[in-house]
């Protein structure tokens, strides 16, 4: 157990290393980063100063180096818009991301586990139907469509929910579910497979044979095998529900991680960028790591392995 | 002795009960399976849409009329004129959503095949492979599924300018680790069975073992997460579009539509609707199809 | 005689395939006395390990098995509901399965699995459910018992996984046993342990056992009554010592010259083999299903075949009174 997980984290880091790399190289990706800083307007003599004052002129591992050594005390650099540095402005918005990705992951699992469940007890019955409709809609549903009809709906023909803002908690209830409906599908239908598999595995048959009740059979013997799988699945769902954020606050204006990724994408800001394409990237191989960790801990042949 | 060998011979009675071919029942898994069908259907005549817009779309997609701006589709009380209605330059709604078949079909099937190429390479390689290479494409994957898609594509496509070339290549470059995933456990299966080992054993050239032994017994796989990643890229395209850094105007993209359609959503609402339930009839298609593809090839329903 | 613990009238098994109807099992019968065992023997997919599953309500949810008797302990099995039937499983009728790899849910200590079969049925405290498990492990001769129940499934081996599951069929001393090819997933030096440990156990508590298997060499070692299944009907049945040292169907007659037999089997002879293979079971069979290997057939064969009962405890089915081919029979 020891040893798979130094092993997980080994990779976690090399992982890490390889993601900041690349989100720091994206700043020279359209060349001469200096020009893009100073604008369009300004002299070469102007351009060459930025060069200058940002360290631009410096061979790019140097500035990688001083980049990360900075990245691994706190200092992701100063936003070009905002003139703040980049790590605070994050920490300021992340708050928002964080809540929106945890309730958005909590609506997915709350609905697609019984969902799966249910469909696997009862295979082509009315409820596997239903179940399987709302994965097969979920994955062919575009995102930013669906909080668009959810606005029009609920805002503006009903104007039962606020269409945008963060102030009260019913703000958060139409972006819950769109983010949230986009995790769905996958862990629906890994739940189902698992439980399909699991209730027909022969030791489900030896808890029948021992005259288990149908609900331990269920409940006990299948769910605890068939929700491993489920936990990675969730966590891995989970971080690219941070990333795919971004469309969602766009669309109900939440002020986010995402909408600021939105913002300085727009803006050109690119230390904010590569930050946050850090951050998102960071929070991805943690919530895997643990997941894995925590996967190898349920699972008996792992754990004493 | 003799009556014998006449009553051994198989008895016709018992004869008759023999099943379908293995080609008879697979064909009946085709045509029986309704979701495969269905997607195949819908996604033939987009398909053809897409091919034929010239011919079928009533206007020029680009042309603007500052005379008919915003009007209604035909079933709110528009004209024939404009069958879906207009949009805030005037240009036909219906001709735009018949050229955005074209952009969207366009990136998703190059998309998908230039990350198929790169995850199926990767995957096959390290599951044929194993050890180092295994190592390496397995980290590779780890890399790649730890950057969130929308935000570098997004990026990448903002610091190069958009256009539909970049935004394909972008895609294609971000969206090949399902293949490699798939690919390489499909290449572990296959590497393990009898008849590999066979064309080893007869001498058979790496090359040649991958090609003919490898390929064609996951090439069904392939087909089926070729389908998904389609569906994926256009979904991709359409939200890049709409947060106005993917497709630029005025080409006809169908997430260009939706964000253009945002501004007057709070009274014309169907500007928004009809655009995006075209992406989605679309997309569930691909998906259906995928979806049938995997059941109707997948293994344990060969009996 | 007593009235038998089992008794099975005209069992009918189909299942609902794509094609049509598989009639797996087609109208067998068979008595089971207390203390006795019944080999049920015959090849794969003859409807073997159907027929246990149907005795202990265990088919899968659309398969529905037919019968007009199927009586344990007076209690009919075709009109129990799930609840009657859950209180005789495992407590009354317990079962071990072929596969012992797969048979134990990894996700839980041997432990744990040994004493929820107690639990379930037995109003008792989870000390004594502990050690009974212990008491069941050292009888069905695992050694350190105690240690052993906090161990996972994944750390034993094959042959200490059955040994498991045969322990955890005895936790509540079932009146039936039935064991579907205990030994056939193991490794061959102990298959023999395994089976005459599960003998001597059933002999010990007086169970009543039905075991089934392909080996013909087990079943003349420890069966009391012998039926031969083909293909989904029982073609022969009777107590072992008639079947083995009479036997009357061709089939029957077949699978015995598979097997070496001291006294009978020439040094270095080449030992028997039936040609040919089951045939499909989809969409009915008339006549007798064994026709098309059988080297006695003829046209009669097609039609019902009768039961016959040439003596007390022994019944076959063949169009030939003695299972063999005469000038009369052949048309």
């Amino acid at each position: 157990m020891l040893n798979f997980i130094l092993k997980r984290l080994g990779l976690a880091i090399l992982v890490a290393f390889t993601v900041s790399l690349i989100s720091f190289s994206l700043m020279f990706l359209s060349g001469d980063p200096a020009a893009a800083l100073a604008g369009e307007t300004a002299s070469d003599q102007d351009v060459e100063a930025i060069r200058i004052l940002y360290g631009f002129d410096r061979p790019m591992m140097v500035q990688y180096w001083e980049w990360l050594s900075n990245a691994l005390m706190g200092d992701l650099g100063e936003s070009y818009y905002f003139k703040l540095p980049v790590s605070s402005l994050i920490a300021d918005r992340l708050q928002i991301t964080m809540l929106l990705g945890l309730c958005g992951i909590s609506f997915a699992l709350l609905t697609a586990v019984p969902l799966g469940v249910a469909a696997a007890i009862r295979p082509n019955s009315i409820i596997d139907r239903v179940a399987l409709f709302l994965s097969v809609a979920g994955q062919a549903m575009p995102s930013f469509w669906f909080g668009l009809i959810l606005i029009v709906v609920f805002s503006i023909q009903l104007g039962w929910l606020p269409p945008s803002g963060t102030a009260t908690w019913r703000h958060f209830i139409m972006p819950t579910i769109v983010l949230g409906y986009y995790a769905m599908p996958a862990i629906m239908r890994l739940t189902r497979a698992g439980m399909l598999e699991v209730l027909s595995s022969e030791y489900i048959r030896t808890a029948r044979a021992k005259g288990a009740s149908e609900f331990t059979v269920l409940f006990k013997h299948a769910l605890r095998n068939a929700i491993i799988p489920v936990v990675s699945l969730a966590a891995v769902q989970m971080g690219f529900m941070l990333g795919g954020s971004i469309v969602v606050e766009s669309i109900f204006a939440l002020h986010g991680a995402g909408y600021l990724a939105w913002e300085s994408i727009a803006r050109n800001d690119l230390p904010t960028v590569q930050a946050l394409i850090l951050v998102f990237s960071l929070f991805y191989i943690i919530f895997t790591f643990l997941s894995d960790v925590l996967n190898a801990w349920l699972d008996p042949r792992m754990r004493t392995g | 002795m003799s009556d014998l060998t006449t009553t051994m011979k198989p008895d016709p009675m018992l004869e008759a009960i023999v099943g379908p071919t293995p080609g008879q029942m697979l064909r009946k898994r085709i045509f029986g399976h309704q979701g495969l069908m269905i997607g195949v259907v819908v996604l033939a005549i987009l398909v053809l849409v897409a091919i034929f817009a010239p011919l079928l779309a009533p206007h020029d997609p680009y042309a603007q009329s500052l005379m008919a701006r915003m009007k209604p589709p035909v079933f709110l009380g528009g004209t024939w004129e404009y069958p879906l209605g207009t949009d805030h330059l005037g240009r036909d709604y219906l001709s735009r959503l018949i050229y955005g078949a074209r952009v969207s079909l366009l990136i998703g099937a190059v998309a998908a095949t230039i990350s198929g190429v790169i995850g199926t390479a990767m995957g096959v390689a390290a599951g044929y492979f194993g050890g180092k290479v295994d190592a390496v494409v397995t980290y590779l994957i780890n890399v790649r599924l730890a950057m969130p898609v929308v935000l570098v594509a997004l990026a990448v496509v903002a610091i190069l300018g958009g256009s539909l070339q970049v935004v394909i290549v972008v895609l294609g470059l971000l969206l090949w680790d399902r293949f490699a995933v798939v690919m390489r456990s499909s290449t572990l299966q296959v590497r393990g069975r009898e008849y590999v080992a066979a064309a080893k054993a007869v001498g058979c050239s790496t090359p040649r073992i991958l090609m003919s032994e490898i390929m064609p017994n996951i090439a069904n796989n392939l087909i089926v997460v070729m389908t998904l990643e389609m569906a994926h890229a256009i979904l991709l395209e359409a939200a890049l579009s709409f947060l106005g850094l993917g497709v630029q105007p005025p080409t006809p993209s169908w997430g260009l539509m939706v964000s253009e359609g945002k501004n007057m959503m709070l009274f014309e609402p169907w500007m928004v609707l009809i655009p995006g339930a075209v992406l989605f009839v679309l997309v569930l298609a691909i998906n259906l199809m995928g979806d049938g593809l995997r059941d109707v090839t997948a293994p344990e329903n060969r009996s | 005689m007593s009235t038998p613990l089992l008794s099975v009238k005209d069992l009918t098994i189909d299942i609902p395939v794509g094609g049509g109807t598989l009639n797996a099992v087609r109208g067998i019968d068979f008595d089971l006395n207390r203390g006795e065992t019944l080999c049920i023997v015959g090849e794969s997919g003859s409807g073997k390990s159907l027929t246990s599953l149907a005795l202990m309500g265990l088919l899968g949810g659309k398969i529905k098995p037919t019968a007009t008797q199927m009586e344990f302990d007076g209690i009919d099995l075709t009109k129990a509901n799930n609840r009657t039937m859950r209180t005789l499983r495992g407590d009354r009728m317990a079962m071990i399965f072929q596969e012992p790899m797969t048979s134990l849910n990894p996700a839980f200590t041997i432990g744990n699995q040994l004493m929820e079969a107690l639990l379930l049925h037995r109003n008792v405290g989870k000390e004594a459910a502990r050690a009974r498990a212990i008491e069941l492990l050292e009888k069905v001769g695992i050694t350190a018992a105690a240690s052993r129940l906090s161990q996972y499934p994944h750390q034993l081996s094959g042959g200490l996984r059955q040994r498991v599951m045969i322990a955890m069929a005895l936790m509540c001393e079932p009146e039936l046993i039935i064991a579907d090819e205990p030994t056939t997933a193991l490794d061959v030096t102990i298959q023999a342990q395994i089976l005459r440990l599960l003998v001597d156990l059933g002999r010990e508590m007086n169970m009543a056992m039905i075991l089934i298997t392909h080996d013909l060499g087990v079943v003349a070692r420890v069966a009391d009554k012998v039926a031969v299944m083909y293909a989904g009907e029982l073609v022969e049945t009777g107590s072992a010592k008639e079947v083995f040292n009479a036997p009357m169907h061709p089939y029957t007659r077949g699978l015995l010259r598979c097997i070496p037999q001291p006294g009978k089997t020439e040094r270095g002879a080449r030992l028997g083999t039936i040609p040919g293979i089951v045939p499909n079971l989809v969409g009915g069979i008339t006549g007798c299903p064994f026709r098309t290997r059988c080297d006695q057939a003829v046209e009669a064969c097609r039609t019902d075949i009768p039961h016959r009962n040439p003596v007390e405890n022994h019944r076959f089915r063949c169009v030939h009174e003695t299972g063999h081919r005469t000038a009369e029979t052949t048309v």
